[in-house]
């Protein structure tokens, strides 16, 4: 019997330390399905907010985002510094990020291609559907891919610009117009997250 | 005012006189890398956008909300029409660019468009099979001769824009716009002035409505507005300049990568 359980906890231990990959462009339309779903909901805009960011938190890089963000002034911040800017960045980017999606109700998005650019980086490209308001809007996806097993959004490309890039020249922006003082983009970002 | 933006021509057309004859992709997108074209004017460029956002509020964003309840037909036949116009400046810049074939092309759509196509309204070309239309000007054509933007500006009324395309933009004025020699410049009987400023402003209205609810969120969720669009706008600009909308192309990766070793 000892024998035979220690055969099973073997068994059990190797298929699960067995990593599966997910391909980026799975991972990108079964992450947008659920937003999808979620935003077509007959719930209110806070609820659709508080659950989008639920999905934000398991599919979006949002530390990477922020050093990204961040640009070379992240050379300089020491380990405390760091410890606060990734907190205040993880409520910036999910109030900013929530509240842009929940603004579209039952968005169609199709995946149609992707590229792989090395083991780090897929670029998949995805189409949202014209609707009678505005036309057909080309969508690229920056996919984290470093652990397979866990691809991780980067940065969204709408119509070839970059979000991830447009948020770190407004970053380099309030940083430059503050002296370069790491604390007053941290008092700017507690403001956005408190209003 | 005219004088300001003049002195501001001026002292950054310095910046972009360092010309490349054999222009190869990879000098242009570097030149032509948002993130090293200097706001040598901001505060001037700060002022101007205040008065924009301020022209937006009392006049483009009202016109704008009503213009996109339209029915879509409409809007779609006024924006198919202005994109006819547009083929007057297209034309000549596919020449400069030494894109002769593409040239004939836009011609033909041009005529027919503009023929059976009932000025414009109909986009009958692309019904049958023309490429898909891209607008060019004097900036992109400039740049593609390997000429640098120089400062980034924003000019009254017009918006975001930099020396080289604001210098660029006058070869409109002074015969490089079919469209402006007909109405403003010549008299011609057929057209008025007006018919030349009205079609700049309703092109106006239709970019507002086409975004207004990107504008509206970018502002809402946007640190520093100013900063936004203005990465943005040159973002936009260097995609243009290159006629590519492969992001591999135009992006930095560096900072990505940097990001890995951390």
């Amino acid at each position: 019997m000892k024998k035979k359980l220690l055969a099973f906890l073997i068994a059990f231990f190797s298929i699960s330390s067995v990593s599966f990959s997910i391909e980026p462009d799975v991972f990108v339309q079964s992450t947008v399905n659920r937003a999808s779903k979620l935003l077509g909901e007959d719930i209110s805009k806070d609820e659709k907010i508080e659950k989008l960011k639920l999905i934000a938190k398991e599919t979006v890089d949002i530390k990477g985002i922020g050093f990204y963000t961040l640009g070379a002034k992240r050379k300089s911040l020491n380990d405390n510094e760091k410890k606060r800017y990734a907190l205040l960045f993880e409520e910036y980017f999910l109030k900013s990020f929530s509240s842009r999606l929940a603004e579209y109700t039952n968005p169609e998005i199709d995946v149609i291609n992707k590229e792989k650019l090395n083991n780090n980086y897929t670029i998949v490209n995805s189409v949202l559907k014209s609707t009678k308001e505005r036309p057909e809007i080309n969508i690229d996806w920056r996919i984290y891919t470093k652990d397979p097993s866990k691809p991780l959004i980067r940065d969204l490309i709408i119509e070839g610009l970059s979000l991830a890039r447009t948020q770190k020249e407004e970053f380099s922006s309030v940083l430059s117009t503050n002296d370069n003082n790491i604390d007053a983009l941290f008092e700017v970002l507690k403001e956005f997250s408190n209003n | 005012m005219i004088k300001k933006i003049l002195v501001i021509l001026i002292t950054t057309c310095t910046l972009i006189v360092n010309v490349y004859a054999g222009s190869d992709g990879e000098l242009i997108l570097k030149k032509n890398e948002p993130s090293e074209i200097k706001d040598c004017s901001e505060t001037f460029n700060k002022a101007s956008f205040a008065l924009n956002q301020g022209l937006d509020k009392i006049i483009f964003k009202p016109v704008s909300s009503v213009y996109r309840v339209l029915p879509s037909p409409v809007k779609t036949g006024v924006s198919n029409s202005l994109n006819n116009l547009s083929n007057v400046v297209t034309i000549p810049n596919n020449i400069l660019q030494g894109e002769f074939a593409l040239a004939g092309v836009n011609t033909g759509r041009f005529l027919i468009n503009t023929t059976i196509g009932v000025l414009g309204l109909i986009d009958v070309a692309t019904y049958l099979g023309f490429n898909e239309y891209v607008k060019e000007d004097y900036g992109q054509s400039l740049a593609s001769h390997g000429i640098g933007p120089g400062c980034y500006l924003v000019l009254p009324v017009l918006g975001p824009s930099t020396a080289r395309d604001t210098i660029a933009g006058l070869t409109n004025f002074v015969g490089g716009d079919a469209w402006y020699n007909v109405t403003v410049k010549n008299d011609t009987h057929y057209f008025r002035d007006v018919d030349y400023y009205a079609s700049k402003a309703t092109a106006g209205v239709d970019f507002r409505a086409k975004n207004f609810d990107s504008i509206e969120n970018l502002e809402k969720n946007s640190l520093d507005f100013y900063a936004s669009v203005k990465s943005l706008y040159l973002q936009d600009r260097q995609q243009r300049i290159l006629n590519n909308t492969k992001i591999i192309e135009t992006q930095d990766d560096s900072d990505w990568e940097e990001i890995e070793t951390q």
